[in-house]
């Protein structure tokens, strides 16, 4: 409990006397170390910044960088006793925060430092009401009665644009969607107007337009409090349009620090070159021959419907659309994408395409068509689609040495004797650029872009006509996605594979795809070729989704655009009735766009 | 509510499927009741008439039949030795038993989640190591040995406590405490580990960044999530304690259907197995129904389907 903490009208709070070029916070020599077996080992090492007031900084890095531990140590929640600061200190003001006990930590966690998080599905209490939530920020540093603190956190979430607050309330945090629960973490962290806010990836888990309310979000709240934001992120577009002054982190030490600008348009650290050219951007990728092929497989009129069941006697009282009239068809050799936020179908899609959900509609691949029913599918259809997931990891049976991994579908499909499936895995582990010394080895020996490429490899022993991709390197880091990209295009050159391409990241689906199928609520609502999508976008949602995408370009003026609150509709219709289903024109070159 | 009549729907079909299973055990069982009833001395005769009376020459669906229809009206049927009503033999002595249940579940719950959520607190160091210990050493020691350990100590050396009987608080403590020690290993255990993985979630580190008091995380944020898992546990346990009873009852010679049950097991006496095996099994079936409809008033996210 701060003194302070009464002026809930005033700007971030501070001592008046402190001159205004005063930092907010400062670090110096930070060294943060875990302890293990074979003695201390620096995770963050000499680090050393200044926020200053209403400034907004940005520290980038891939996974490993030090960059959620710098955070982490700078709030004091570093996971006790193998994680410390070992060397440095941080300052809040004139407060050496290094040196504080647990107990007045404690007094300016959420008061004067506040941060949000990545995972808003995770961070808010499942058991505990939004209104709950908020009231007991605003109470652990500020003892008002509790009507009070519920009007204070009611104005909270009004400040953050929620759609109707009053009932969000009183509401769970499963009842909110993922975006309006990031709403309600920034409605909780600024509640108590913090001086320094410190925001952990806040927008990666978010969809793109959803991601693009947020920044909007932040932009202004700043503005209006005049908060100063540490922005942790390794999205070099979000750090382009967020940040003032960027550092760049590698490996727990700082490899530049520069103004935006500066970084952006004259990178002094090869490291930081390297980081932005990997950076997949709209519009840049070269132009691919059309691929004049035959279709290798056709969806027509495919519809996916979930049950939900309910009643005494278990009947279906509402449907799940997940997928509604949908009809493309996969060229061989090309890459197909479709991309659409979370819950459009793209997903469902992908399952159907192997038979793994029952459908309607026909699902024809490589001549042979499927039955529908989603299960016992023909062995042989099997053999000629394979999948790579998002999450490599889970992907991979961490009991199994990755030779096996690679060589089970071989096994499973009766292929060869054990010899031959030994020397296809050691000619495929080399091909995804791997060696063949490291067949014996276990997944958790490999990195994600490693474990990534075993994926691949498992993939291509069937020699399949067909991989679906579905968010295969949305998990990755840029510079590993830049080079697993590289493989898959390298892979199907060589071996005409053709890709279902699923992502929502709309750069990586411009580098990779030949045609792009857009989808909106379990529909197409516009497909054509890659020049056609992003060079000529004619549905307003299309329009939407790229004009959303943060540009790794701080000079370029964004349009202003409205400031927008909504959520998307729910796939959700009562038994008997279905969406309104859109029809396609074609306007030109095999363009099709769905008449708004 | 169309969640609480389907589960009650539900229960009512599981307790007749114990009955059948019951009743097909004890019909097959070499042990004859006409004998038992009749005597060694009588004649092929005599114990034909008495088979007659009892409807045992019926074939065996009828009798299930006849001894369903009398279900449905409470009648559990006569114990052939003792000559009463099996419902009021139980009746008798289901209120001793319903009590050092409820005392058993309040003693194993006490200990079991306060050293389940000190353990967890402590994770890794010595006072975690010692709490496991000690919970490992509480699930494996047998109930004869702790009950007449209590006894030795607090009722014989000390004289803390009454030796046996029933009938003031002080008679329900050490029988409590021994049903109660048994389950509070498991219960520490699982309160633990739960513990742990909910104190790892991120919800618990924006309560902390919130600057929540440490009592507060733990209390208010981190235990709803963790006792979820605890009270389906609960509901299933039920069934373990009624095993508990029967050897914690005649122990410390009190008086509820443990003891019952274990006399008429001595004796053969099939009337009264069967009834406080039903009595048991709608125990347990209530035990659960009562955990599923507890979960929902402290997690909102499952739904009354």
């Amino acid at each position: 409990m701060t003194q302070t903490a009464q002026t809930f009208s005033g700007a971030a709070k501070a001592p008046d006397t402190t001159p205004d070029t005063a930092p907010a916070l400062t670090v110096e020599a930070l060294t943060v170390s875990v302890r293990t077996e074979t003695g201390l080992h620096p995770l963050v090492q000499d680090l050393s910044f200044t926020l200053q007031r209403g400034e907004t900084l940005a520290i980038a890095g891939e996974s490993g960088s030090g960059k959620s531990i710098t955070s982490l140590a700078i709030m004091g929640l570093l996971p006790p006793p193998a994680v410390r600061v070992t060397a440095g200190r941080i300052r809040l003001g004139d407060t050496d925060l290094t040196a504080l006990p647990e107990s007045r930590l404690r007094g300016i966690r959420g008061d004067r430092i506040a941060m949000i998080f990545q995972e808003p599905m995770t961070s808010l209490n499942p058991v505990l009401t939004i209104g709950t939530q908020l009231s007991e920020a605003i109470r652990a540093h500020d003892p008002v009665p509790r009507a009070e603190a519920a009007r204070r956190a009611l104005a909270a979430l009004k400040s953050v644009r929620l759609s109707q607050p009053e009932r969000r309330m009183a509401q769970y945090p499963h009842e909110l969607s993922g975006g309006m629960r990031q709403r309600v973490m920034i409605a909780m962290a600024l509640a108590l107007r913090p001086e320094v806010l410190i925001a952990d990836e806040p927008t990666t888990a978010l969809d793109v337009t959803v991601q693009r309310e947020v920044l909007d979000l932040l932009r202004d709240l700043q503005r209006e409090m005049g908060t100063a934001i540490i922005l942790i992120t390794h999205d070099m577009g979000v750090v382009a349009e967020m940040a003032d002054r960027v550092i760049v982190m590698k490996s727990g030490r700082m490899v530049e620090q520069a103004p935006v600008a500066t970084l952006f348009h004259s990178p002094a650290e090869p490291y930081t070159r390297d980081l932005l050219g990997a950076v997949p951007r709209i519009g840049t990728a070269p132009d691919r021959p059309a691929q004049a092929a035959g279709p290798l497989a056709t969806l027509s009129d495919v519809t996916v419907r979930f049950p939900l069941k309910g009643g005494l006697l278990g009947r279906t009282q509402a449907n799940v659309h997940a997928v509604e009239h949908v009809s493309f068809d996969i060229r061989r050799g090309e890459t197909f994408s479709l991309v659409g936020e979370s819950g459009c179908g793209k997903s469902t899609i992908a399952k159907a395409m192997v038979g793994l959900v029952p459908h309607q509609g026909r699902i024809t691949v490589a001549g042979q068509t499927l039955s529908g029913t989603g299960r016992n599918e023909p062995r042989d259809l099997r053999r000629k689609v394979q999948m790579v997931f998002q999450d490599p990891m889970a992907a991979l049976d961490p009991r199994m040495r990755v030779g096996d991994l690679i060589a089970e579908p071989l096994l499973i499909h009766g292929i060869g004797t054990a010899r031959d499936r030994r020397d296809r895995a050691a000619d495929l582990i080399r091909r995804v650029g791997l060696s063949d010394a490291q067949l014996d080895r276990y997944p958790h020996e490999f990195s994600g872009g490693q474990r990534q490429r075993i994926c691949i490899a498992r993939a291509l022993a069937l020699k399949p006509d067909l991989i679906i991709a579905d968010e295969s390197v949305s998990a990755l880091d840029v510079s590993v996605q830049a080079r697993v990209l590289a493989l898959l295009k390298e892979l199907q050159e060589e071996m005409g594979v053709a890709y279902l391409f699923i992502s929502h990241d709309m750069a990586v689906v411009d580098s990779i795809s030949d045609r792009i199928a857009v989808m909106y609520l379990g529909q197409i609502v516009e497909l054509g070729t890659r020049a056609q999508v992003f060079g000529n976008p004619q549905h307003p949602y299309t329009q939407r989704l790229i004009e959303a995408v943060p540009v790794p370009d701080p000079s370029r003026q964004r349009p202003p655009a409205p400031r927008m609150s909504g959520e998307v509709p729910s796939p959700v219709h009562p038994a008997g009735t279905a969406p309104a289903r859109l029809t396609l024109r074609d306007i030109g070159g095999g363009h099709l766009v769905a008449s708004a | 509510m169309v969640y609480v009549l389907r589960r009650l729907i539900q229960s009512a079909l599981i307790l007749l499927g114990v009955s059948f299973i019951t009743f097909v055990l004890l019909y097959v069982l070499p042990a004859d009741p006409v004998r038992q009833i009749a005597g060694r001395a009588a004649t092929a005769e005599t114990v034909e008439n008495i088979r007659q009376q009892l409807g045992l020459d019926q074939p065996f669906l009828v009798q299930y039949g006849r001894y369903l229809a009398a279900l449905a009206q409470g009648d559990l049927g006569r114990s052939y030795l003792q000559k009463t009503e099996v419902s009021d033999l139980i009746l008798s002595r289901l209120p001793a038993t319903l009590q050092l249940m409820a005392a058993g579940i309040v003693a194993e719950l006490i200990l079991g989640l306060s050293m389940g959520i000190a353990a967890a607190l402590m994770r890794g160091r010595i006072g975690d190591q010692l709490l496991m210990m000690t919970s490992f050493v509480t699930v494996s020691a047998p109930q004869f040995v702790v009950s007449l350990l209590l006894l030795y100590v607090f009722a014989v050396k000390l004289g803390w406590f009454p030796i046996g009987g029933y009938g003031t608080l002080a008679h329900l403590v050490l029988p409590a405490i021994t049903l109660g020690i048994l389950g509070s290993g498991w219960y520490s255990r699982m309160m633990r580990s739960s513990m742990v993985e909910v104190l790892r979630a991120d919800y618990i580190r924006t309560a902390r960044a919130k600057g929540l008091g440490r009592a507060r995380v733990v209390f208010r944020h981190a235990l709803p999530n963790a006792i979820l898992p605890i009270i389906a546990m609960i509901g299933i346990d039920i069934g373990i304690f009624m095993g508990g009873i029967v050897v914690v009852e005649s122990v410390f010679g009190w008086p509820g259907i443990g003891q019952l049950a274990w006399q008429a097991i001595q004796r053969v006496d099939i009337p009264i197995i069967m009834g406080v095996t039903l009595v048991s099994a709608f125990a347990i079936v209530l035990g659960n129904l009562l955990a599923d409809l507890v979960a929902p008033l402290i997690d909102p996210r499952i739904r009354l389907r």
